[in-house]
């Protein structure tokens, strides 16, 4: 996993709330079996008509939205299906980090495993940003702070070992495998 | 001092403590894979040079991308997608390298990953059960802890069968009185999801309690718990009882002669202790209960089917309207039914085919509709084939297949065509969730069969009652 210490970007918004895993990336797209390449579906079903062209009134076929790496979300972003080619989707297209109010649990979960930055801020800040599209924010994960273009901070929540996963660009299952003596001895104790 | 269930079961699988910066170290008792979620997982495991920790405690089957007609399945014909065929032959691979026992396209214990843990009898009372699956919250049925992962964490399982997990917290769903003649466990889940919304559970195990969850049958349990995660909870849970150690004694991988005995001593053990505190909870009445139907593009959008859809204004409403093709104040009643998809983790086990079979039995299917029944295991399949019951399906009209997720979300091909309506005894009614434009209407089988006979949405009391 590469390390995240700094995000500096536009934003793209996509304010609609309960955007499921299914919207960002359909089924009918899960039969790879490697984790590359989802970028170019993703959203495949909102972005593109059934012909395959792109819709031009959808957010991600705007020309402010290419090269940007911050989406903003409406509340309860990636419910439903637990797929990880959800935050890999999302990361293919170039995303470094989703901002919303709340996030589905797994979603969350599998965009941490990933180093896809997932920023829980209030509901004013949000509203902001929602009104705001393409404005240029920055994000530092070593103080867990989103800086708004007027100066603005605001904290968002990250607990200690994910962010020291992200800031040093190594993911869980080391540390899991160095677990290895109390899960053996977890395993004898639990025949 | 008093616990919860979920506390019960979470402290007996904490390998390690967390603390203010760390999660806890969770062991996994049981770790259900597929196809779809696990070749990238795979796939690191070979990048890091690392083995399968407990084959003992792994199991794959292939269910999502599957195909459903017997040709495909048992062979003359190729499977029709081709990449799903080569994720099907990928997972073949996977689990001879790594030794994980497989039931491959042709076993005759193969099936949907939720429907076969039970049946075989591995999900069990008190277990840690994950799988790459958002469904795997049926497994809570039996007082196990069960929750999805994604792909990243199934390697975390394959490697050290273990995940580094934050506590929950808990949510009594209580639900009081007895629900009615013809409204069904999924009419019930429907309106917990519809009163709590789908991101009322986040970050909570439920634990589904009161009279009307213990006159459930196992098969209903598992219906309550599997849409759990439609309301966005970690988990759902039903306490272990009588029923659930009925079930258990008849499948063939539960314990045996002591060892049962001692199992159920110990499963006896997990109920919620009087006294224990839940950090949420919330009342529902199930007597004053009608079947459920959902309108709109998430399953809490929903709607008792004497009603109508109902009347708000916001954007988001307006647009999943707009996609319905529906109007605020049209009755559910009215809506047209093109499509009919019987089956599905939530709704594809015996007691549901039977279900739909008797409101079905004698009747044709109304002209122009199309209905797809679709057993959750190759097990129910043919324990659904020996009382008749695939006659029933097929002298109405419908197809009768192999197992697998299929309609459910469409990845085998199994798809509603665009702007069809399609009502459907599965769990996601999202956009595109059953094909591209294909408009989905969440319903018990019941509500499916009686919606299939006439065409439109339709009341199921008015064959059964």
């Amino acid at each position: 996993m590469p390390a995240v210490k700094t995000i500096r970007s536009r934003t793209v918004a996509l304010p609609a709330t309960n955007v499921d895993t299914d919207q960002i990336i359909p089924a009918r797209f899960l039969t790879s079996t490697s984790k590359a390449g989802f970028g170019k579906n993703l959203f495949a079903d909102w972005r593109y008509d059934a012909a395959g062209n792109p819709k031009p009134d959808f957010v991600l076929n705007k020309p402010e939205a290419q090269g940007a790496a911050i989406l903003v979300a409406g509340r309860n972003i990636g419910c439903g299906s637990s797929r990880e080619h959800a935050p890999w989707a999302l990361q293919d297209f170039g995303f470094q980090a989703v901002v919303s109010t709340e996030f589905a649990d797994i979603f969350r979960t599998n965009c941490l495993k990933n180093g896809l930055l997932p920023v829980v801020v209030d509901e004013r800040t949000h509203a902001w940003l929602l009104a705001n599209p393409g404005v240029e924010v920055s994000i530092d994960v070593e103080s867990t702070t989103l800086t708004l273009p007027d100066g603005t901070q605001v904290k968002f929540p990250l607990e200690g070992f994910a962010r020291y996963c992200l800031l040093n660009g190594v993911d869980e299952l080391g540390f899991l495998i160095s677990q290895n003596v109390a899960i053996t001895a977890y395993e004898q104790n639990h025949r | 001092m008093s616990k919860t269930m979920f506390e019960k079961v979470w402290d007996d699988h904490v390998v390690v403590p967390e603390t203010a910066d760390t999660p806890a170290v969770l062991f996994i008792d049981l770790h259900l894979t597929h196809e779809v979620t696990t070749p990238q997982a795979y796939t690191e495991l070979r990048a890091r040079g690392l083995k399968l920790r407990r084959p003992d405690l792994t199991l794959a089957t292939m269910d999502h991308s599957t195909p459903t007609r017997t040709e495909q399945v048992f062979g003359g014909v190729p499977i029709a997608v081709d990449s799903a065929a080569k994720q099907v032959r990928q997972l073949e691979i996977n689990a001879q390298e790594f030794g994980v026992e497989l039931f491959n396209l042709t076993d005759s214990r193969r099936g949907i990953v939720h429907i076969i843990g039970p049946e075989l009898g591995i999900t069990q009372p008190g277990k840690t059960i994950v799988c790459g699956d958002s469904h795997t919250s049926t497994h809570g049925a039996f007082g196990a802890l069960a929750f999805g992962i994604g792909t990243t964490e199934v390697g975390h399982v394959l490697a050290t069968q273990c995940l580094l997990q934050r506590r929950p917290k808990t949510f009594a769903i209580n639900v009081n009185g007895r629900l009615a003649p013809g409204v069904t466990a999924k009419d019930l889940i429907l309106a917990i999801i519809g009163k709590i919304g789908v991101s009322g559970g986040t970050g909570h195990v439920l634990e589904f309690r009161g009279p009307a969850i213990e006159a459930m049958s196992m098969d209903e349990r598992m219906t309550i718990c599997n849409m759990s995660i439609e309301a966005g909870a970690r988990a759902g849970m039903i306490a272990p009882d009588a029923t659930t150690f009925e079930y258990l004694a008849a499948t063939p991988r539960a314990p045996k002669g002591a060892e049962w005995d001692a199992a159920v001593a110990r499963w006896s053990k997990l109920p919620t202790d009087a006294g224990a505190v839940f950090d949420r909870s919330v009342d529902i009445d199930a007597s004053v209960l009608v079947p459920m139907v959902t309108y709109g593009t998430h399953p809490g959008m929903v709607a008792p089917i004497t009603g109508a859809v109902p009347m708000q204004g916001d954007a988001v409403f307006e647009k999943a309207l707009a996609y319905m093709g529906l109007k605020a104040g049209e009755p559910i009643g009215n809506v047209p039914v093109n499509n009919v998809f019987v089956g599905s983790c939530t709704n594809g086990r015996l007691s549901d085919l039977r279900s739909a079979a008797r409101v079905l039995r004698g009747h044709k299917l109304a002209q122009g509709v199309k209905m797809l029944v679709v057993p959750g295991s190759q097990a129910v399949k043919r324990a659904a084939e020996a009382e008749g019951l695939h006659q029933v399906f097929l002298d109405a009209g419908a197809e009768w297949r192999e197992s697998g997720c299929s309609m459910c979300l469409g990845m085998n091909g199994d798809l509603v065509p665009s702007g069809h309506y399609s009502i459907s005894t599965s769990n996601r009614n999202f956009e595109g969730r059953q094909g591209q434009g294909a408009r989905t209407l969440l319903a018990s089988p019941e509500t499916a069969a009686a919606s299939a006979i006439r065409g439109r949405v339709t009341d199921p009391r008015e064959f059964t009652n």
